[in-house]
């Protein structure tokens, strides 16, 4: 936990020293906080997202139009043909130049209605000349970004406390503003603003989908391809998304959030964060003792593992296996390793080597020794390291 | 009629004699070996109405914890399970069946028809049904539980799963099995079974509907059932049909899922125009207007809905050709689906309309099930789609079509012919009632959900964040409001079916309803049509 708390603080104390920029407040969209009734899009904060909220208007206004016409005249026949009324039926029942008229219109409304929405989905599409492109992968249950063309590299995951979504004893905290849609300080996805980011997307487990609605982006994120989208937003601010494909269990706690910064204080995020994430890096190559390694490992575990295994090390019988007295917990530890780098097909067991080997050495021996595991072995960096290859 | 025929229909020879004088089987024949297809579509029917409240029961257990933000009753992974088998249950058990039960019962008594071509697949079919549907029920009780990736069984995420998930795709299996069964023998049954006189021009039109959507069937269960034998095989025999690592593409399933999946939502929908179409003209006493192109436009959506499977998948990152050519064709479908509706309007404009259960009901349907299909056309714009899709903007366009569609038509067709199928009349009054609170309560559960979309809550997520709110206790209250009017229509069916209380029922006791069924006396006999009638 000490590692987690370690970073937290410097994040935290990062964005404070960042703070008096104030970029913008950081709300919800307008109409969109808690207790209102929003009813529509959220508000467009991208080019793209503008000509979607327009595309959604008009679709709006002329399917209101036909409904109001064509209901129009069936509810007219309901009041007015009734046979309480003592209406007589008339007797047509064919006309064909009426059901000609009545295809062909439609068919040309849709035309005028496909013209500027294949302008769209033509722009969407262009994805060519971004100013930062950014890798996105799908983990269960995280986002990890990673600036290919400046190696900063982290993961992003749910901050909200377990205690404000547990509620099984109806006495749950209280929820904050952000309730569900916000990340751990310091993990959000920055960009500059009015540039174009490009993303990469891919997920290493199952098909995730990133998705900020009011940057108008949802792309699915799927295992072994690589996908891409851009945005580019126009003005600086935070947006909130959240991901859109059903991805397990953990699929409402999947939040996106972006922050987006004018560019000299979008460069000055990527200065520090480079150097905060150079200093929190470890060498793989240090031997650690043993209760220091079970240490760390904890936190590693309870960030990542414990959502399916959770942090008794019980684990959910016929979901997710114990780990407490498991056989691959209590048995040989190159098996141990084998599982964490690797994962195990056909089930939610995915491959971890996105962790650091420290993380994953500490992690590794951790389970070896909680919950009455009490192995007395542990794993150092480097033999993960080697392990690797 | 003759022997041999007799005996293709199914019925013992040497029984051959009591045909005509209306003599039932005893109880276990009848009912566990049935051939008769007034009680295969009666067991149908109930089993399909059982499938509802279990369903049903399932979505309520959904909107119970989606009442309010935080999780209040079931662990996330169990909510996937709800959502889950409430899709499968609803699809599979209770909507494909009752159609088919309709079918059943309707198809042989509008033809002429004195039972279905296949009297003895006829029971198969049927009774393959419950062990799919047991299925189903017991993989809640497997360990790791029931699947949970959805109705639309998404791989990777559908290999993560336990045995509940192998059960399912057994589930699929069988019910595909039946649906094929049921439609060859719908095919061969309008094709063939025809009473003289009564050209295709003048079939009626449920027959019509359910004609092509029993090619619709044929057509596509064989898909599902390829793509979840991929997923098995993925599942334990180490191939990797839908594994990127392996050499596969998870996408591929979702191709042929949807290559399936589009089509089925039409199989749903198609024999629903073919009751209201029925239904409409009886109340308006008025005939269908434009019967020709009502056989034209149903027939070019089932051709059409082969060709827009991928507006499921603008999110998936297709080329933007792809995009544009499911963009286009998705919304050409809107096309034939305006002629219909507005065949519908014509036919009441200058009618003699009275406003019966079952009318109010086809109204119902007509109006409501139009409102899903303008949510339709929003979500077939792709740049659109791609801020909408999987939220609940969907999981209200598709219930304005699955449940003021679907079930709607169903419910109609149900009040329109019970009192052929019981010889009395239900009680007018609760049906009306039934009516409002049903259209009321699934507008107030609905509507809200296309917000709650806009606004951009996701779907199939047992928890929300705090913007939310608001719609999301208004739609839960409406689903139990919902949920508890349905207990209505069955003690409304139980009174005439079981209590036998009602009014009996004249030959034909709607004045403006029109077709063969009209003919036989109320009930309609055991054994109708042995002398077929002759259609001029
Ligand atoms: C009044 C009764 C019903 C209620 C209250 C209800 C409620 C719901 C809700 C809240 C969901 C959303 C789950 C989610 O995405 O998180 C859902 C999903 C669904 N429902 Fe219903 N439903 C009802 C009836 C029906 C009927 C009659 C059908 C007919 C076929 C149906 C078909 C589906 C399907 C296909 C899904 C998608 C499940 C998935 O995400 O895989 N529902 N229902
Ligand atoms: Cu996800």
């Amino acid at each position: 936990m000490f590692e987690t708390m370690k970073q937290r603080v410097a994040c935290t104390l990062s964005l404070a020293l960042m703070s008096p920029l104030a970029w913008a407040a950081d709300t919800l969209p307008e109409g969109n906080q808690p207790g209102n009734y929003p009813l529509n899009l959220q508000a467009p904060k991208s080019g793209i997202a503008e000509q979607i909220f327009n595309l959604h208007s008009m679709m709006l206004v002329v399917c209101l139009a036909i409904f109001f016409v064509v209901f129009g005249v069936m509810f007219y026949s309901i009041y007015a043909h009734r046979k309480s009324k003592g209406a007589q039926a008339a007797h047509f029942h064919e006309n064909h130049v009426v059901e000609v008229i009545w295809t062909v219109i439609p068919f040309v409304i849709l035309i005028a209605l496909c013209i500027p929405a294949a302008k769209t989905v033509i722009a969407q599409k262009d994805s060519s000349n971004a100013a930062v492109t950014v890798k996105v992968t799908g983990y269960q249950w995280k986002w990890g970004y990673n600036y290919l063309d400046d190696g900063i590299e982290y993961v992003s995951a749910l901050a909200t406390p377990r205690d404000q979504i547990d509620n099984y004893d109806g006495k749950s905290a209280a929820k904050n503003a952000h309730y569900l849609l916000e990340v751990e300080p310091g993990t959000e996805l920055v960009v500059p603003v009015g540039k174009k980011v490009r993303l990469l997307l891919t997920a290493n487990d199952v098909i995730h989908a990133w998705w900020v609605p009011q940057l108008g982006v949802k792309q699915d994120a799927i295992p072994g391809f690589i996908r891409d989208a851009w945005f580019k937003a126009d003005a600086p601010g935070i947006y909130r998304g959240q991901c859109a494909e059903l991805c397990g269990k953990d699929h409402g706690f999947m939040p996106i959030v972006v922050r987006a910064l004018p560019q000299a204080d979008y460069d000055k995020w990527k200065a520090d964060t480079k150097a905060r994430l150079a200093l929190a890096k470890d060498d793989p190559n240090k031997v650690w003792a043993l209760p220091d390694l079970v240490a760390r490992g904890k936190g590693v575990y309870e960030a990542n593992c414990a959502a399916c295994h959770q942090a008794s090390g019980q684990g959910v019988p016929g979901s997710f296996p114990a780990l407490a007295g498991s056989k691959v917990a209590t048995g040989p530890i190159a098996d141990h390793l084998g599982i964490v780098l690797k994962g195990k097909a056909g089930t939610a067991m995915s491959a971890w080597k996105q962790l650091s080997d420290t993380d994953i050495a500490a992690v590794v021996t951790y389970e070896r020794n909680a919950w009455g595991n009490n192995k007395g072995d542990l794993l150092q960096p480097a033999q993960v390291k080697a392990a690797r290859q | 009629m003759s022997h041999a025929q007799d005996a293709a229909l199914g019925h013992d020879a040497g029984h051959g004699h009591d045909d005509h004088h209306d003599h039932k089987p005893a109880f276990f024949q009848r009912w566990f070996m049935a051939t008769n297809h007034k009680d295969i579509g009666a067991l149908y029917l109930w089993f399909s109405f059982f499938m509802l409240f279990f369903g049903g029961l399932l979505a309520l257990g959904i909107r119970a914890e989606l009442w309010q933000p935080g999780l209040q009753f079931w662990k996330p992974e169990f909510f996937n399970q709800l959502t889950t088998v409430h899709a499968l249950v609803m699809v599979f058990g209770a909507i494909m069946p009752a159609f088919v039960g309709l079918a059943n019962i309707m198809i042989p008594l509008q033809i002429g028809a004195q039972d279905m071509a296949f009297a003895r697949m006829n029971n198969w079919s049927f009774w393959l049904m419950p062990p799919a549907a047991l299925l189903l029920v017991i993989s809640f009780f497997m360990p790791g539980g029931a699947a949970a990736g959805g109705w639309t069984l998404y791989p990777p995420l559908a290999t993560q799963f336990g045995i509940g998930m192998d059960l399912t795709i057994f589930a699929v299996h069988i019910l595909g099995m039946s649906s094929i069964m049921g439609s060859i023998n719908i095919i061969v049954t309008i094709l063939n079974m025809r009473a003289p006189g009564m050209t295709m021009m003048k079939l009626p039109m449920f027959c019509w509907t359910w004609l092509i959507t029993a090619y619709l069937l044929i057509a596509v269960m064989p898909v599902l059932a390829g793509a979840v034998t991929m997923l098995l095989t993925d599942r334990h025999f180490g191939t990797s049909f839908f594994n990127a690592a392996g050499g596969g593409d998870p996408v591929l399933f979702q191709h042929v899922f949807w290559f399936f999946g589009h089509p089925e939502v039409y199989i749903m929908i198609l024999p629903a125009f073919g009751v209201v179409s029925e239904i409409i003209p009886a109340f308006s006493r008025k005939k269908l207007f434009g019967y020709g192109s009502m056989v034209y436009a149903t027939a070019s959506i089932a051709i059409l809905s082969f060709m827009v499977w991928a507006h499921h998948m603008f999110t998936v990152g297709m080329p933007v050709t792809a995009q544009l050519f499911f963009m286009f064709a998705t919304m050409l479908i809107s096309v034939p689906t305006g002629v219909k509706v507005f065949n519908w309007v014509a036919t009441m404009w200058r009618g003699s309309l009275s406003f019966e259960t079952p009318m109010l009901f086809a109204i119902g349907f007509v109006s409501q099930f139009t409102f899903g299909g303008f949510s339709g056309l929003v979500l077939a714009m792709a740049a659109v789609d791609i801020n909408l899709h999987d939220t609940y903007y969907v999981v209200a366009h598709f219930h304005y079509v699955l449940v003021s569609g679907a079930l709607f038509s169903i419910i109609a067709g149900v009040y329109y012919w019970l009192p052929k199928w019981t010889g009395r009349m239900y009680d007018e009054k609760l049906g009306k009632t039934h009516f409002w609170l049903s259209t009321i309560f699934f507008n107030i559960t609905f509507f809200p959900m296309h917000f709650l979309g806009l606004a951009g809550m996701p779907r199939r997520i047992p928890d929300y964040a705090l913007q939310f709110s608001s719609f999301n206790e208004i739609a839960s209250i409406g689903a139990f409001g919902f949920g508890l009017t349905q207990l209505l229509f069955l003690w409304i069916v139980v009174k005439v079916t079981f209590l036998k209380k009602g009014e009996p029922a004249a030959a034909k006791p709607w004045d403006g309803a029109e077709g063969l069924e009209w003919t036989l006396p109320s009930p309609a006999p055991y054994h109708s049509w042995d002398v077929p009638p002759t259609v001029k």
